[in-house]
């Protein structure tokens, strides 16, 4: 079985100026399997088991939201920005079409 | 030795003039799978049923990624939109399509202000060369659209 899991967000390491645009990065393992795919020796059909959403929160707020297919490669990078407002953490949630949630997050310090 | 020269020459004529209409000829098939009507139309609607029906203007957003791509598993998909981020004005949402995958709709992103630029990043799969569309809709409604051919050498669906 595939490792699904191990979270991670990066974003700037040292405190960023109040207003600034920082990029986050973000990865995650898992399979992104579309249900489209065969297997080669059984010739059935692979179920689909892939990431539906991504869920960014900063600053009690639902900044940017994701909404994937199985389209989106395996093992998941995904960037973005998020305008530095106040020190605290950049929370990104996982969601999966069988019920899977995986959560991690970063510390942003705005001076 | 002068028939073989020409004959070298000749030879090397030949592959040169294969290798153009070669390449002329998967331009023109690749163009031709890429925009058959039905099929183009068809991702319209998806534009349509997730962001609203409205001309699209192609302006604003663009892909930074290359035209071609060795891996259809895993193609680069940065997208930024060159739009203010303002309460009252800023981009709500955005699309990428594949037209020729076996399912166009890839993915949405829907933004608040405090986002501060509309742009991500993500690796995509391809079945095919194809042409990519990304639509943005600002809170207002307005569309704007890039699109770009993508030559894809091996397809995602082992990935």
């Amino acid at each position: 079985m595939a490792v699904i899991g191990k979270p991670k967000v990066r974003g700037p390491r040292q405190a960023v100026a109040k207003g600034s645009v920082v990029t986050m990065k973000t990865l995650i393992k898992h399979p992104m399997e579309s249900g489209l795919r065969k297997d080669s020796t059984t010739g059935q059909t692979i179920p689909a088991h892939f990431i539906e959403s991504v869920m960014v929160e900063y600053g009690g707020k639902t900044v940017v939201n994701a909404t994937w297919t199985g389209a989106i490669s395996k093992n998941p990078y995904f960037s973005f920005s998020i305008r530095a407002a106040d020190s605290g953490p950049v929370k990104v949630t996982w969601k999966d079409n069988k019920g899977g949630e995986f959560s991690a997050k970063a510390n942003l310090k705005v001076s | 030795m002068e028939t073989g020269n020409k004959q070298a020459m000749s030879r090397r004529g030949f592959f040169q003039k294969v290798g153009v209409t070669g390449v002329a000829a998967i331009a023109t098939g690749s163009a031709l799978t890429a925009l058959p009507r039905s099929a183009s139309a068809a991702v319209d609607s998806i534009v349509a049923d997730k962001l609203g029906a409205g001309s699209v203007t192609m302006a604003k957003v663009n892909i930074d990624t290359p035209s071609s791509a060795d891996n259809g598993a895993l193609v680069r998909m940065p997208v930024s939109v060159d739009h203010p981020m303002e309460p009252g004005n800023y981009i709500e949402s955005v699309v990428v399509l594949v037209d020729n995958n076996p399912q166009p709709f890839i993915c949405q992103y829907d933004f608040l202000p405090e986002a501060g630029k509309a742009e991500f990043e993500c690796r995509i799969k391809m079945a095919k060369t194809s042409k990519v569309r990304a639509i943005a809709k600002s809170n207002s409604g307005k569309l704007y659209g890039f699109e770009k051919e993508i030559q894809v050498a091996a397809g995602g669906c082992v990935g």
